[in-house]
């Protein structure tokens, strides 16, 4: 019978949410890579082996310069850290790759890792800080950024304890999140949606579809990211990013972190 | 029958010259497809290659008991020809799509109109089949909808609760992946095909990775073989447990829903285990797989697999001991084994409506040459018999783990390729775990790819939902849709 099963399981199993943000951030994979650093002073002269290897053309070296490496079109498939014999292309292992501007998510010219996002005002903090609910828009994503999104709201994530929620209207959201490339048939359908969310209001941009167009750069079918259409406050790279990635932005932004770090 | 009379014939993961493929005029060729139709066979492809100042039309047919692909195409014309759809309804959304992107207009075809093209409002803004009466009315639903899920339009006709019609609008989230493959493979073209729909990526880039194969004149490595099905087998273990979480879900279940929602999770994070990616990104390439699995990760693999089988056991045990979950899902969104096999309606929704279909038995290429797996047939067709074939999937999945982890062949994980040859066509079937995949590709004269074609089981199962909507109640909408669960991106493209 399942009634004393599933109650019996209940028991046994007990809180399976995960401790993290209080605890340890659960870790990424071995072979996930998490974040990339940028040495461009190890570049040798002339040497620009990581260029064509990039599918995204993240990658520029123009003659007499320091190479460059954009987190934002990166879809961390790791061939440049594989091509690049000096080693200049570092996988940190790190989760935490949210930002507030896209050009910094721009590696390179004496910037080696990403700055990452700080927190929203003090005047949309007190709105959101303990209470922010989102409208989830797909505009041509291919449903693996939605999936590590969703995943959030499962038993072992609880983004629900933060106060953050997804809801079904955008006029009851206090802003959107937003993933793919923006495919031009969804345009007006994401600009409708913004317009229905009440100010003030939000917008995250999640993987690299959202932020640059992703592998689907250069396509005409789309917009390359959710910039063209709605101002964006939150960028979150990743092809797709790891559900702990996401989840770092969300709570960077509503400075759950730094609370939590104080608390302790 | 001489050559040119039939059919060219050729197995899953082959190719063959594209001169030596039969070419009639087009009245002819749509005959001829529909003889081979007629014989048991089942359209997989149906699409147009553009050729000097006019498109020729190829079919793939699947003829499921015989393992065996049948290659037709017509000579270039331009301008109209008789539908093939108006006798054999499954070519419907393909030749539409075909006057989508060609502009060849298949004549008396009972309901033309765009697949994916948007007109500057969305490809919703069109013309419904409309249901006129005093009390009939109509529900429009998306393309935003209501969860963290894709875009799609669904017009419903409905009498009060009773929906008579429903007619599904996509094409929201097209993003060209098939013109961009042109003159490829480009940098970014595996990149493309891992997410033609994220979900599956193993399955389509899988798919992909043996069309580049055979055009190549090659296989990939026995041991990347083994490891493609452990990562298809694991993709199917994550979306199948999700799955029924969700349903459970949708029937106010929440035991199965919260329990299968972490344990899709711990199946994603196998996968990761293996490659890094909880999608399976980067796991597969052309000439095999970049990465190998040593001994002390597959024990990990396997040390982390009993758990979550066991666990998901426990969680699907409770959805089928209780009475209210049963009442909610059988009898719901009914479809007879008649109406999927004239849709050709694929993957675990035409195995729960007691067809025989599943192309690792039917058509088994790479490791399922090896260890079959059983396929899992349920009769009903109704909501209740799709969570069942998931649930047997799930078990036959697992135990060809358990087999597998351990009958790695030694040896390369990856072989260099050698140019793709000219002039030539390729076809490759993989069962993802929604259904069947197919790629087809062509190379010109330049040993570039002139043309792909990416046929996602959603191209073929979102009619299935359609049909399994009427005469149901409109409340029913959410858990029929979720036992199909269909891609939208993998149909947009």
């Amino acid at each position: 019978m399942f009634v004393p099963d599933s109650l019996l399981h209940r028991l046994k199993r007990g809180c399976e949410t995960m401790s993290y943000p209080k605890g340890p951030a659960p870790a990424l994979p071995d072979r996930h890579g998490g974040a990339l650093r940028v040495e461009a002073a190890k570049c040798a002269e002339g040497c620009s082996a990581c260029v064509p290897v990039c599918p995204t053309e993240a990658i520029t070296r123009p003659v007499g310069k320091l190479m460059t490496l954009d987190l934002g079109r990166c879809i961390f498939c790791a061939e440049c850290v594989k091509a690049c014999p000096e080693g200049a292309i570092i996988q940190t292992g790190d989760h935490r790759m949210a930002v507030n501007q896209r050009n910094n998510l721009v590696l390179g010219g004496g910037k080696e890792q990403i700055r990452l996002a700080a927190a929203l005002d003090v005047k949309l903090l007190r709105l959101f800080g303990r209470s922010l609910k989102l409208r989830q828009v797909s505009a041509g994503g291919c449903n693996a950024c939605e999936a590590d999104t969703n995943v959030l709201a499962t038993i072992g994530w609880d983004l629900g304890r933060f106060g953050i929620q997804f809801v079904a209207s955008p006029r009851h959201a206090d802003g959107l999140l937003i993933t793919g490339p923006v495919s031009k048939n969804m345009e007006l359908a994401l600009k409708k949606t913004w317009n229905a969310v009440p100010e003030p209001k939000i917008v995250i941009a999640v993987g690299a579809c959202a932020i640059a167009g992703g592998p689907f750069i250069g396509n005409s079918q789309h917009h390359h990211g959710a910039s063209a259409v709605v101002p964006v406050d939150l960028f979150i790279p990743g092809c797709p990013p790891h559900p702990l990635t996401i989840l770092d932005g969300l709570l960077r932004l509503l400075d759950r972190l730094e609370e939590e770090k104080r608390k302790n | 029958m001489n050559a040119m009379d039939s059919f060219a014939l050729l197995s899953n993961g082959d190719a063959l010259a594209w001169t030596d493929l039969p070419a009639w005029s087009v009245d002819d060729f749509v005959g001829a497809t529909g003889a081979e139709i007629d014989r048991g066979g089942r359209l997989t492809s149906f699409f147009g290659v553009p050729e000097g100042d006019g498109v020729r039309l190829v079919a793939v047919i699947a003829f499921d008991a015989d393992n065996t692909l049948a290659v037709g195409r017509s000579v270039p014309f331009s301008g109209s020809y008789p539908a093939l759809t108006t006798t054999h309804e499954q070519a419907h959304l393909f030749e539409r799509e075909v006057w989508e992107q060609h502009g060849l207009v298949p004549k008396d075809h009972p309901w033309l109109k765009p697949v994916r093209k948007d007109h500057g409002k969305g490809p919703g803004v069109c013309d419904f089949f409309r249901v006129d009466g005093l009390e009939v009315h109509e529900v429009a639903v998306g393309p935003v909808h209501a969860g963290i899920i894709e875009p799609g339009h669904f017009r419903f006709q409905c009498a009060g609760e009773d929906v008579l019609h429903l007619e599904i609008a996509l094409g929201y989230q097209h993003r060209g992946i098939e013109e961009a493959v042109a003159g490829g493979p480009h940098r970014a073209t595996v990149y493309q095909m891992e997410t033609a729909s994220g979900d599956s990526t193993v399955a389509h880039v899988t798919a992909y990775a043996s069309v580049m194969e055979a055009l190549a004149g090659a296989e990939a490595p026995l041991r990347a073989q083994w490891l493609r099905s452990l990562a298809l087998e694991l993709e199917r273990l994550a979306n199948h447990t999700g799955d029924l979480g969700a349903l459970a879900g949708d029937v106010a279940f929440l035991p199965t829903a919260s329990a299968c929602g972490k344990i899709r999770g711990d199946f994603l994070n196998l996968t990761a285990l293996i490659c890094g990616n909880r999608f399976g990104r980067g796991l597969v390439r052309p000439g095999g797989c970049p990465m190998d699995v040593e001994p002390e990760r597959l024990a990990r693999v396997r040390e982390r697999l009993e758990p979550a089988l066991a666990e998901v056991e426990q969680a699907a045990g409770w959805l089928w001991d209780s009475a209210s979950v049963r009442e909610r899902f059988e009898g719901a969104g009914r479809l007879h084994a008649t109406q999927a096999a004239s849709i050709g309606l694929v993957g675990p929704a035409a195995r729960a409506c007691g067809l025989l279909r599943d192309v690792r038995y039917d058509h088994p290429t790479g490791w399922y040459r090896f260890a079959q797996v059983p396929v899992s047939v349920w009769p009903d067709g109704d909501v209740f018999a799709r969570a069942r074939v998931r649930w047997l999937e799930i078990q036959r999945s697992g135990e060809f783990l358990r087999e597998q982890l351990d009958s790695g062949p030694e040896g390369e994980m990856r072989t260099e390729l050698d140019a793709v040859a000219p002039d030539t066509l390729a076809v490759a079937l993989v069962e993802g775990w929604r259904g069947e995949v197919c790629h087809v590709a062509l190379t010109g004269a330049d040993g570039r790819l002139r043309r792909y074609k990416i046929t996602d089981p959603s191209f073929h199962n979102w009619t299935g939902l359609a049909l399994a909507m009427r005469r149901q109640a409109i409340s029913d909408f959410p858990v029929c849709n979720k036992s199909f669960n269909l891609s939208y991106c993998g149909f947009d493209l």
